[in-house]
């Protein structure tokens, strides 16, 4: 017997598809292992972990609170990953629109109007659009690239929200906390589970997913963006801009992640705060490859990439283990999605020799 | 010149030779045409397992060859993925960084709060007590004469020798290298575990001499500024050392402004320094005529797959 | 032929790759001091067999003689280590890099590469293919380029040298002036593999040919005692159906004028167009004939509107000014176009069928409500280029990048041509298509014109060129000759406007014996 790797003429769109759900295993199996190395009941870590934070509806509306930002933005990169703009400052963007959102709200402390709240999510769209426009217009003039032009971003927007909340913008009456005022009701998000911490937020963010479906799959939009993703010079023959969907990818998701950073500051945080975000507009690039860079995909793959921050805190509350191993997760769910991949873009072909090989070596 | 001076040249030099040693290594994973993005997360994982393994068993040496090897296993996880089986190298390298945040703060949680001596400064009686002289090109750690020469030798070896030929080679054509005979995918593999082992030895020497300490995520984006730096120097290893030290010196010129108060701005805006520095540097570059592009690897970032 | 050792024997190769039996069962002997031709169409399997015997590839079954005895090549440094030298059809060099260290890389043991520089000078001279191993290969022409080759493999004193398609990058002088060189290697000893589709060069070089047709060997015949027609007909299969005549346009309303077009070159490696002027007429084919490299893509870019000009009034359509518009305007105006390559130009090989005719037609064929992409209608009219234009596949489902070369070309020509364009710009339209479907294409043209569109057709095969236009220019260096009356022109006024011998006196002084304008 021996083997062939051939490249298949057509991917496999069912593997495709059922590869990601081939990589959650394979992490919850490795899952497996590390608990075992690290000195754990296995099967209670994976309990606490994957299973335990869904048994409770407190566990379920975290799931969504956690879910929906990570839907947001993972959207928005979507498009530009599709597009191979590759922008990975979303957590950076996120953090301008909090500040932007959050500022606003902080200077209508004393207004009590419905219109209040559209306001400040304009604001924090308008935030991160406006970020993520710096990245935008060097990539489009000057070809620099993007990845880490949005990424140095990010160090200086993390910089800048705690300049504002050790400075300017800090609570008079905090006793000297690096923390804002808390915002007033009017700017805060409605919550639409009673009892719990979930807003209005996910209910956003699932409509967004839908927008974001009909866009890539409907519209010319979307047919250009996959395009010049797939093919630069074939966009250029039909007369797509490259620079529009440079432009487009990069407001998108850069306004998609301020409106998710202005949901966290308006909806379960209340104010502004040094750290508003475990790394969502990080872990958004996972969600937007485990969800096939597909907006329905990525509802799913927010919906595993939340439970991997719940189970961890879970984790940590009920079996003090370190929070890192999230992020250990996180970073083997993306592995082995990758390595997964090859099974639905090449075919492996088994094969005896034959016989006819066996007479040609004959003397 | 004046003590403060030297003083000040020397941790310029201390500052810029993670960012040089991460450079250099990646400098030659892009001259073979690959791109690995995971530079953060393999000196993360050199940080961690150099710190670990000096504090557990008092050797830095061992400490020091341990970080490398972490960072040629994570390098490996990168080759397998995107060499073997040929998946995006952009996605990949952002799955290594997010993998050496995670992994390097697990192992490292046990470790905090721990502080080691420093590696060991080549003193040498008599002659590192020169004045100026002395103290500027003596008595530092075995690391930045290491980076130094290491920046020689990669310039020689790309330049000079027939394998660094080969790999230019492999970085401008995999195709025409493949059609000549040589193995596209060992190349390959070898300049990316080149570059892993080189960002482990500058994740070490930030756990080890830098701040002899291990902290959580402690890289702080250096990684990505290594990224940046080679592009910056067109690829050629000389203007690493020389982009590496203008960046230890933008990083010192911080340091030194907050501690003395010279600007009258929060801290924080000063901490942007290195951040503005690389969004600028790489501007200037890229907006540059394209005849100082003109050294980009043509392959860089292609996957490649030879049929047989 | 039994007095002459055999230098190389191959017994029933067979390769396979995903879909397609590339070399069925392929027998061939190679004679020393030979000049032996590989015949066949694009797609026949030559290009697989040479690369087997270099050592690129590997064959699924067969053996393989060298000088009478059986050997295993596993990779091209075993083959050279044999004595076989080979030139690559799209060249093995390294642009970014230097003529030494290109040659260095492509031979066993270089040794010191100052000694290494003065033998590429003394051999190079020794065979009239003078070369410069200081200069970066990216500053040289076409032809300086296949000289690194060939010099590379005449280092290794090769025993046997397979050459893939070399002329189809030369002048005709420079054709000649390969044949003289091939010749006096032959008469030393050395025998050589001669791939090509061209049977004039076959009938003036070679000593035997074998002919693939679909993987096969199918005959064998010595050159010098068939027509070209005979030859033509072992390759193809069937008796080649000459293209209809037709008279040329005799109208004078001109659809596409370019007055002084100049363009700069927006890549490191690019040609720069100057002081382009040419016109066409209704009903006119145009031809551009030119050596690679010499400024057709940049052309092509310009005319098409995927880099537009500073000046509107450069290019009209229709007396109307067009050189600021974008690809999309341009083809609202009446012009369409087809790239020379088809996959990720032309069309986007991971799209379905559909969605590639949406690429060009969604503005022209009224594909689009309110933004919204009607996907009905687009489906409806590919299967009507599928139908019309013979194209093979198994549905407009499926993703171009699974038709064969031939039938996608078919599909992309016929998407353009069922938008009735009034200027139709196409580059190389038969390039790695074989012969059934190119005289579809050639036949399409023609209707084309006949309805009154104007047509430019930009090509390096002189013979397709000859045959299609009524009128033709040569680009060179970015500059455009004077149009001729194709019916009138010569080959050798044509060969001497693609480049002529340029580059082969003996060591050019300055960097401007090549076709970049580096400066």
């Amino acid at each position: 017997m021996s083997f062939k790797v051939e490249k298949r003429q057509e991917l496999d769109l069912r593997l495709f598809y059922l590869t990601p759900v081939l990589a959650v295993v394979l992490t919850v199996l490795s899952g497996f292992l590390l608990f075992l190395l690290m000195g754990y009941d296995p099967f209670l870590g994976i309990y606490y972990f994957f299973i335990s934070p869904l048994l409770s509806s407190y566990g379920l509306a975290e799931l969504g609170l956690k879910a929906s930002p990570l839907i947001l933005i993972a959207v928005g990169l979507a498009i530009g990953f599709r597009a191979n703009v590759w922008n990975i400052g979303a957590e950076g963007q996120l953090t301008m629109g909090a500040i932007a959102g959050g500022g606003l709200a902080l200077a209508l402390i004393d207004v009590q109007a419905f219109w209040v709240l559209p306001l400040i999510c304009v604001a924090g769209i308008i935030g991160g659009m406006a970020y993520a426009a710096i990245p935008a217009f060097l990539k489009a003039r000057w070809d620099v690239n993007e990845i880490l032009t949005s990424l140095m971003l990010t160090y200086v927007a993390t910089l800048f929200l705690s300049t504002l909340v050790f400075g300017p913008w800090k609570d008079p009456m905090g006793f000297n906390f690096p923390q804002s005022e808390m915002f007033a009701e009017s700017a805060t998000l409605p919550i639409v589970l009673e009892g719990t911490r979930l807003h209005l937020g996910v209910i956003v963010a699932l409509l967004v997913a839908v927008t974001g479906w009909v866009l890539m799959t409907r519209t010319i939009i979307g047919f250009q963006i996959r395009v010049v993703g797939q093919a630069p010079a074939a966009a250029a023959f039909a007369g797509f801009s490259r620079k529009r969907m440079i432009w487009l990818s990069l407001l998108t998701s850069g306004g998609l992640a301020g409106l998710a950073g202005l949901f966290e500051v308006a909806g379960p945080i209340g104010q502004l705060i040094p750290s508003i975000s475990p790394g969502y507009g990080f872990t958004a690039i996972i969600v937007a490859f485990l969800g096939r860079l597909h907006p329905i995909g990525i509802i799913g793959a927010g919906l595993i990439m939340a439970l991997s921050y719940i189970g961890g805190e879970n984790a940590q509350v009920e079996a003090g283990m370190p929070q890192a191993v999230t992020g250990v997760f996180q970073g083997l769910l993306l592995f082995f999605l990758l390595a997964s991949d090859f099974l639905a873009r090449y075919r492996i072909r088994f094969e005896a020799h034959t016989a006819k090989r066996k007479e040609a070596l004959a003397p | 010149m004046n003590d403060a001076l030297v003083l000040g040249l020397i941790t310029v030099v201390s500052a810029a030779t993670p960012l040089l040693l991460a450079a250099l290594g990646e400098l030659v994973v892009e001259r073979s045409g690959v791109l690995n993005l995971g530079v953060e997360g393999m000196m993360l994982a050199g940080a961690v397992t150099g710190f670990a393994v000096t504090v557990t068993t008092g050797s830095a040496t061992l400490g020091i060859i341990c970080a490398m090897a972490a960072g040629m296993a994570m390098a490996f996880t990168f080759g397998v993925l995107t060499l073997s089986l040929m998946a995006n190298q952009v996605a990949t390298g952002l799955a290594l960084t997010i993998f050496g945040i995670g992994l390097s703060s697990l192992v490292g949680a046990g470790f905090v709060g721990i502080a080691i001596e420093p590696l060991p400064k080549l003193n040498i009686p008599g002659i590192t007590t020169i004045p100026v002289i002395g103290p500027l090109l003596f008595g530092h750690d075995i690391l930045i004469y290491a980076s130094i020469a290491l920046t020689g030798g990669v310039a020689w070896f790309l330049k000079r020798s027939r394998p660094g030929m080969i790999l230019r080679a492999v970085g401008e054509s995999d195709e025409s290298a493949h059609s000549i005979g040589y193995d596209v995918i060992r190349v390959r593999y070898m300049a990316v575990l080149f570059g892993g082992l080189m960002a482990g030895l500058a994740g070490a020497f930030l756990s080890l001499s830098y701040t002899p300490l291990w902290i959580e995520n402690m890289t702080a984006g250096r990684g990505w500024i290594a990224l940046a730096l080679v592009v910056f120097a067109t690829w050629r290893p000389w203007r690493v050392l020389f982009g590496a030290y203008l960046f230890g010196g933008v990083t010192i010129l911080q340091l030194a402004s907050q501690a003395a108060d010279w600007f009258d701005v929060p801290s924080q805006v000063m901490s942007m320094l290195p951040y503005v520095a690389t969004i600028l540097v790489l501007t200037i570059i890229s907006a540059g005529p394209w005849r100082t592009r003109l050294n980009a690897p043509a392959c860089l970032g292609k996957p490649f797959r030879p049929a047989s | 032929m039994t007095a002459t050792p055999t230098r190389l024997e191959l017994r029933a190769i067979s390769k396979r790759f995903p879909g397609v039996l590339a070399n069925d069962s392929v027998d061939l002997n190679v004679a020393a001091g030979e000049i032996h031709a590989l015949l066949g169409e694009n797609g026949a399997g030559k290009s697989t067999l040479v690369k087997i015997i270099y050592g690129v590839l590997h064959a699924d079954e067969g053996e393989m003689l060298w000088e009478g005895e059986t050997v295993k090549v596993a990779d091209p440094h075993a083959a050279r280590n044999l004595g076989i030298g080979m030139v690559f059809q799209h060249f093995s060099l390294f642009e970014a890099m230097t003529v030494l260290e290109n040659i260095a890389l492509g031979i066993e043991n270089p040794g010191d590469m100052n000694a290494l520089a003065e033998r590429v000078i003394e051999v190079s001279h020794a065979y009239g293919l003078p070369l410069d191993p200081g200069r970066e290969v990216h500053t040289l022409s076409v032809g300086e380029r296949q000289r690194i080759e060939i010099v590379r493999c005449l280092l290794q004193n090769p025993r046997l040298l397979i050459m893939d398609e070399p002329t189809s990058v030369l002048t005709p002088q420079e054709v000649e002036r390969l044949f003289e060189t091939l010749r006096q290697l032959s008469t030393e000893g050395v025998s050589i593999l001669y791939i090509s589709h061209k049977l004039d060069e076959i009938k003036q070089l070679c000593d035997r040919a074998t002919i693939l047709r679909g993987g096969k060997v199918v005959d064998s015949c010595d050159p010098k005692q068939e027509t070209a027609k005979s030859m033509a007909a072992m390759m193809i299969g069937t008796e080649v159906r000459p293209l209809s005549q037709r008279e040329g346009s005799s109208s004078e309303k001109i659809r596409l004028e370019v007055q002084g077009l100049n363009l700069d070159s927006d890549h490191a490696f690019g040609v720069t167009l100057r002081d382009v002027t040419f016109s066409v007429r209704e009903g006119e084919i145009f031809g551009i004939a030119g050596v690679a490299g010499n400024g057709q893509n940049e052309l092509f870019q310009a005319l098409t509107g995927e880099r537009p000009v500073h000046i509107a009034q450069e290019i009209l359509i229709d007396g109307m000014a067009a050189g600021r518009m974008g690809a999309a305007a341009r083809r609202r105006m009446g012009m369409c176009s087809v790239p020379e390559e088809r996959n990720g130009h032309a069309a986007v090989p991971e799209m379905s069928l559909t969605e590639n005719f949406i690429l060009s037609g969604y503005g022209r064929m009224g594909l689009l409500s309110s933004g919204f992409i009607r996907n009905d209608a687009a489906e409806e009219l590919s299967r009507r280029v599928v139908k019309d234009f013979n194209v093979k596949t198994a549905g407009v489902g499926a993703s171009a990048g699974s038709l064969s070369g031939g039938n996608l070309q078919k599909f992309i020509v016929g998407r353009e041509i069922l938008q009735n364009p009034g200027v139709l710009v196409i580059s190389q339209p038969t390039w790695g298509v074989d012969a059934g479907a190119a005289a579809a294409i050639h036949e399409a043209l023609f209707a084309l014109a006949e309805k009154g569109s104007a047509i430019i057709v930009i090509s390096q095969d002189l013979d397709e060129l000859m045959a299609l236009s009524d009128h033709l220019a040569v680009i060179n260096m970015g500059s455009l000759s004077k149009s001729m009356v194709t019916a009138k022109a010569s080959i050798d006024e044509i060969g001497l406007l693609m480049g002529g011998l340029h580059g082969m006196t003996e060591h050019q002084p300055g960097p401007n014996g090549g076709n970049a304008n580096v400066v």
